[in-house]
């Protein structure tokens, strides 16, 4: 019972994580809570369904099209939306984000209508197997195995790539990376690319686990990934990965536990709990206020 | 008196009875937050739930004890003022997004709660019977949206106003010039609240039904495009901005299907041409007596 909740909270977790990646490389790098990025991952979902759907396409190259396919709409995003916005106070950006998430979602119902749809059974083989007391099935290992390729890439890309350099130094000082040379317009592009693809990968595996993808499913697994964002140390790329681990087996063990009708005040709960205790959520670093 | 008063609101239009009725609630619920984002600069994304408690407080209050609506109204606003205290006390000691995160966080227990509790009848809703008093409930809303701009107006020319804005505009010197600033955040939260219950109240009684998730993160949001359309930390603005919002769907009511479409849009493109909202950065005193000189030229 314990382990197969585990691997069932592990697997919700991971695809909280990519997610949250996409928020804290963001807010790391602008400050900016990109409230669209919910809807980022559900158009993810969309378009790889969609082209499972009409051109009969394997889940995994139509997965890699619409990781493309986000990129592109989260550059777009960022382009229209907020860069006009970046000398502007937060606060309108993080508007501008709201109306871009309001539009994207709309937008969704207005092509793929209100009910939820799912991939057709043949698209990814369901093999069960047991080790020790816990069920495994090959979805469960298919997320395991694309989460943790997509965040070593991640870690490969922003630890020993000139451009990870390049990020890590804007997400430091923003202003004095730019002096160094930096172009900061390129860095937030890419920013923006990252962690839009990671989103749509986290949509496909979603839509595919639960076999439902629909227009409003980018609300509640956008705000849960923002609130495994935060309780990992906003602007931490490993504090998002261990927050929505966190966060998935936390909510998976408290159904389990019978408090399924709490499912989505779980979350929140915990992280308001946490965040009494450790304003700078876990591996959050502590910024000294300067006069 | 009430039977005149009646007469009189029977003689209105019922369409635009009921379009100034939501505009009234709406200059309440977002005069509120107004406060608390706008002056005190605490973003706030948990504005419906606070109305959602005035609304189901004021309601079962209704149902099970039948007490007079003045009095209903005033408890439903004590008792989301009561909340605002209790989730202030601990989160307004976090900042900027943090406090945003944990405002949006208890908004979506209160509701996911609310759906659980017998009381307010779990995910069925509660069915609101007509408040307890002679006087029609448009007045009310009139009346109470007309007070809550006088009262707002009152507190931003207040000691408490001001030491509100040092607040925004710079905590620590706020705090350096003696301003003990978590207990005034705490009183500019539970105010703001406090109007949020009444205005949830009002909007129980008037809407007849009432569902935990109609206080859902869009709720907030709603509140949140109002106070920000109009201009944070204006009145005139909040006020501009409460009426628009409300009255936009019924003019884009041809177009019905594409107007959350046309409304996100609409927030982007306002924030790159007009970042500080209609009325932001325009001195509404001003601006009035150069109209008024203009015509007397």
């Amino acid at each position: 019972m314990f382990w197969q909740q585990l691997v069932n909270g592990l697997a919700l977790g991971s695809t909280y994580a990519l997610i949250a990646l996409g928020y804290t490389m963001v807010y790391g790098i602008i400050q900016l809570i990109n409230f669209a990025h919910g809807e980022v991952y559900m158009m993810g979902a969309f378009v790889a369904l969609f082209l499972v759907l009409a051109f009969k396409m394997n889940v995994f190259l139509a997965m890699i099209l619409a990781m493309a396919f986000c990129a592109v709409l989260g550059v777009f995003i960022e382009f229209i939306a907020y860069r006009p916005l970046r000398k502007s106070s937060r606060l309108s950006a993080f508007i501008s984000a709201i109306g871009v998430s309001t539009f994207l979602s709309t937008l969704a119902l207005l092509i793929f209508g209100a009910d939820a749809k799912g991939f057709p059974d043949n698209s990814f083989p369901i093999v069960r197997f047991t080790i020790g007391s816990a069920e495994f099935s090959s979805l469960q290992l298919l997320i395991f195995g694309v989460s943790a390729l997509l965040m070593l890439t991640l870690e490969f890309i922003i630890q020993r790539t000139k451009i990870g350099k390049a990020m890590r130094a804007t997400s430091q000082d923003y202003n004095t990376a730019a002096l160094m040379g930096v172009n900061i317009n390129l860095v937030i592009a890419f920013t923006f690319v990252l962690g839009s693809s990671l989103a749509a990968a986290g949509g496909v595996l979603v839509g595919i686990y639960f076999n439902a993808v629909s227009f409003n499913m980018g609300l509640m697994a956008g705000l849960k990934a923002f609130a495994a964002a935060v309780l990992g140390g906003i602007g931490s790329i490993r504090g998002a990965m261990l927050g929505g681990l966190f966060l998935g087996v936390v909510e998976v063990f408290g159904v389990a536990l019978g408090y399924s009708s709490y499912r989505d005040a779980i979350a929140f709960a915990i992280l308001i709990i946490f965040l009494l205790f450790k304003p700078t959520g876990l591996l959050g670093e502590k910024i000294q206020k300067k006069v | 008196m009430g039977d005149l008063l009646q007469q009189i609101i029977g003689m209105i239009d019922p369409y635009l009875l009921q379009i100034s009725v939501n505009i009234g609630i709406a200059i309440i619920l977002a005069l509120g937050l107004n406060l608390i984002t706008g002056l005190t600069g605490q973003l706030s994304m948990g504005h419906a739930a606070f109305m959602s408690i005035g609304a189901f407080s004021g309601a079962i209050l209704t149902i099970k004890l039948g007490i007079p609506f003045s009095l209903d109204i005033l408890i439903a606003g004590s008792m989301a003022a009561f909340a605002g205290v209790i989730i202030g006390f601990p989160t307004l000691r976090l900042t900027g997004d943090y406090l945003a995160i944990t405002t949006l966080g208890f908004a979506e227990i209160i509701k996911v709660v609310f759906l659980n509790l017998d009381i307010t009848n779990r995910a069925l809703g509660l069915s609101v019977p007509p408040p307890n008093t002679q006087i029609p409930l448009a007045i009310y809303v009139w009346f109470l949206a007309i007070l809550t701009v006088v009262i707002m107006v009152l507190i931003h020319n207040s000691r408490f106003g001001r030491a509100l804005k040092a607040i925004r505009e710079d905590e620590i010197a706020a705090e350096a010039m003696g301003i003990n600033t978590t207990r005034y955040k705490i009183m500019a939260f539970s105010v703001g609240a406090f109007f949020a219950g009444i205005g949830g109240g009002l909007y129980a009684h008037f809407i007849a039904y009432i569902n935990p998730s109609d206080f859902a993160y869009a709720k907030s949001i709603d509140i949140l495009n109002m106070v920000v359309l109009g201009g944070l930390g204006s009145i005139p603005g909040t006020v501009i901005g409460a009426s628009l919002l409300t009255t936009a769907p019924e003019f884009l009511g041809f177009m019905s299907k594409y107007r959350m479409l046309v409304y996100g849009a609409m927030l982007v493109f306002l924030m790159i041409f007009r970042p500080n909202g209609l009325m932001g950065g325009v001195n509404f005193r001003n601006l009035v007596f150069k109209i008024f000189s203009k015509k007397t030229n």
